[in-house]
């Protein structure tokens, strides 16, 4: 199996609040915070899955979706999408649904998608009456659309490992095609390690 | 938008966003607008019907282009120097990692009517039709000595004094004939006039070596360039991503934003639909700002060039530059040439762009274009920009403006990045120190 990890790219979704950064955290991090502050600074994290021959470059949205606006750069090449919406709030399902349209109209064939009601936590406890969007009516958009859907809780990580290696099994395997062209050129990292090696001949 | 931050940035194009992603790494609080929906401003790179829009509106695409999503056309079109400065700041501000690029397959020059490959090794110089033999041994001898050349080391200076000998004496210095000074004040150093020649020949030797410091920086490169997948309307949105991980705010699609003023004319802030967002001083690109503040130092026509076929006489290559020298076109300063293809994901499939660009001379800039656009063969489709590009005359310290420069007809990004490095200093009262980050790399 050695050197078939590949590369692919996921991006998140899902309106400020919905527990974007909270899922990457507990997913890549296994941590939840309370007080998880609006995404500054880690919005670029990799999770390695060496039993599925994954690695994830997970993108979070870094606040740019707040007033509608992600560059085309966010999207591109993207083999995966979470789209997340919290379940004790109707906007946010409501805006979910609209950024399913928005990577629909992108129309990358084959991007996966999943739908995640986060914070389930707060709909399970007591009598549930802080859920304002049922499990039922999600299912039902899922399925008419052709996404994934689980119900998640960063706080108590229901549901989130599932999420992430069900879209992970979903994804084509081939690398993406533009990865096929040929004489890219990696820079940072290795790229001096890379360089130097004719430094000698010129003219 | 009712808020307040350390420094709203008007316009997104590739300055903008550099500016916006250094000063959010620095810790201030940056609001960002543009008035357009896109990313990118005057250096953004458009899908078809985002071309015709701007250059044709009302009419459409010929369906033989294509689908419009597959296309990214550059409207600065311009290669990365891949030792120069906008790949330091790209490294040492990891933005590296939202980009893919590909080596530019060639540099060519022009000299008599035809077109040369620049040589890029030891092997294509001896192969090349340049210059006759001798020429190439005299040619060679001035290199090593540039190559060896270290402002540190006067064992490597040859007695010569290159802060005062201008560069016309070096070439004297070395026997190097007329023809080979234009290509490699042009082709190589990059100048774009022969203003150079009365010049202290050290920047010139610096920019030779930067020159062939890029070439051998990759592996496989055959020429000093690179060039990023899907365009170089990815540099800003990287940047801008970058800003935004850092707590950057972005606001597109704002076409009635201004830049508000206090009573002393000092700026305070943006105004778009109706609200304010405060802060303490505005960074932007001229077009946001009153026509006073600024003045226009030159024109470029540019040609975007839509093609079938690589352009002749390149070995088939599919991106490519041609730098046709002031002399050989008896003009007062360089044209240049530019093509990528859709193996660079900025056409459709089978689809080539060429560029052409040049600092306007005449009445009739178009024509000006015409010794460059007969090199291209037949061409599908065509579109011609003429742009005034503007330069800030204000005094910052005063209105709190600080404004970049237009893009000039340069063909690479070097003084695109030292107008921000300029600007960062001026704003921050710090240089930006990018060696930190190169040293803990090797
Ligand atoms: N109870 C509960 N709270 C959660 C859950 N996920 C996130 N939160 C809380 O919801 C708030 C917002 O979470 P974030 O992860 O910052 O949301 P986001 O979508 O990244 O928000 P932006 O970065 O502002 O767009 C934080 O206070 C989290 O602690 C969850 O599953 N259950
Ligand atoms: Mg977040």
């Amino acid at each position: 199996m050695e050197g078939t990890i590949v590369n692919k790219k996921l991006v998140l979704l899902g309106d400020m609040g919905a527990g974007k950064s909270s899922l990457v955290q507990r997913f890549v991090k296994g941590n939840f915070e309370d007080y998880q502050e609006s995404t500054i600074g880690a919005a670029f994290l990799t999770k390695t899955m060496p039993e599925l021959g994954l690695k994830l470059e997970i993108w979070d949205t870094a606040g740019q979706e707040r007033y509608h606006s992600l560059a085309p750069m966010y999207y591109r090449g993207a083999a995966a999408a979470v789209i997340v919406y919290d379940v004790t709030s109707p906007e946010s399902f409501a805006r979910a649904k609209s950024w399913v349209r928005e990577l629909m109209r992108q129309g990358n064939q084959d991007l996966v998608m999943a739908l995640a009601g986060n914070k389930a936590d707060l709909a399970a406890g007591g009598d549930g009456s802080e859920r304002k969007v049922s499990a039922e009516e999600s299912q039902a958009y899922a399925d008419e659309n052709g996404l994934l859907f689980l119900e998640t809780s960063a706080k108590t990580a229901q549901n989130v490992n599932e999420l992430f290696t069900a879209l992970a099994k979903k994804m084509p395997r081939a690398p993406p095609p533009q990865q096929q062209a040929a004489n890219t050129v990696q820079l940072g990292g290795n790229a001096s390690a890379q360089g130097r090696k004719r430094a000698s001949g010129c003219c | 938008m009712d808020e307040s931050y350390d420094v709203c940035v008007c316009g997104t194009g590739l300055k903008e966003c550099i500016l916006s992603g250094l000063l959010s790494v620095a810790g201030m609080k940056v609001l960002h607008l543009d008035r357009n929906g896109y990313y990118g401003g005057e250096s953004a790179s458009l899908s078809l019907s985002q071309l015709y829009e701007k250059f044709r509106p009302g009419s459409a695409p010929s369906e033989t282009l294509g689908a419009s999503r597959d296309w990214n056309v550059d409207l600065v079109p311009k290669f990365m120097m891949a030792n120069g400065l906008l790949v330091k700041v790209l490294v040492h501000t990891e933005v590296t990692r939202y980009l893919e690029f590909k080596a530019v397959d060639g540099s060519y020059v022009l000299q008599k009517g035809k077109v040369h490959k620049v040589p890029a090794n030891d092997m294509e110089a001896l192969r090349s039709g340049l210059m006759g033999l001798f020429e190439k041994r005299r040619m060679r001898n001035y290199l090593l000595y540039v190559m060896d050349y270290n402002e540190k080391d006067p064992k490597t200076w040859k007695g010569m004094d290159l802060t005062r000998m201008p560069m016309s004496e070096l070439y004297k210095y070395w026997g190097v004939a007329e023809d080979t000074i234009d290509f490699l004040g042009h082709a190589v150093a990059l100048h774009s006039s022969d203003n150079y020649l009365a010049q202290p020949a050290l920047a010139t030797v610096k920019k030779t070596k930067l020159y062939y410091e890029s070439v051998v920086r990759f592996e496989e490169t055959n020429s000093p360039y690179i060039y990023p997948l899907y365009g170089l309307g990815e540099l800003p949105q990287a940047f801008a991503r970058l800003s935004a991980v850092y707590g950057g705010t972005y606001m597109l699609n704002q076409p009635g934003m201004t830049v508000a003023y206090d009573a002393s004319g000092k700026a305070c802030g943006v105004t778009s639909e109706g609200s304010t967002a405060a802060c303490k001083f505005v960074v932007g690109d001229p077009s946001y700002f009153a026509p006073e503040k600024t003045r226009v130092s030159h024109k470029v026509v540019r040609a975007i060039c839509f093609m079938n076929h690589p352009i002749p006489n390149t070995g088939d290559s599919h991106s490519v530059q041609i730098i046709m020298p002031q002399r050989q076109t008896g003009r007062k300063s360089d044209m240049y040439v530019f093509c990528c293809s859709y193996a660079h994901n900025v056409a459709s499939k089978g689809k080539f762009i060429a560029f052409v660009c040049a600092t306007v001379e005449t009445d009739d800039p178009v024509a000006e274009l015409r010794p460059a656009l007969a090199l291209l063969g037949p061409v599908e489709e065509q579109f011609f920009d003429i742009s005034e590009v503007r330069e800030p005359v204000n005094d910052p310290s005063a209105d709190g403006c600080f404004i970049t420069k237009g893009y000039d007809a340069t063909t690479h990004f070097e003084s695109t990045v030292v107008d921000c490095l300029e600007l960062y200093k001026k704003i921050t009262g710090k240089e930006l120190d990018l060696t930190e980050k190169e040293l803990t790399q090797q």
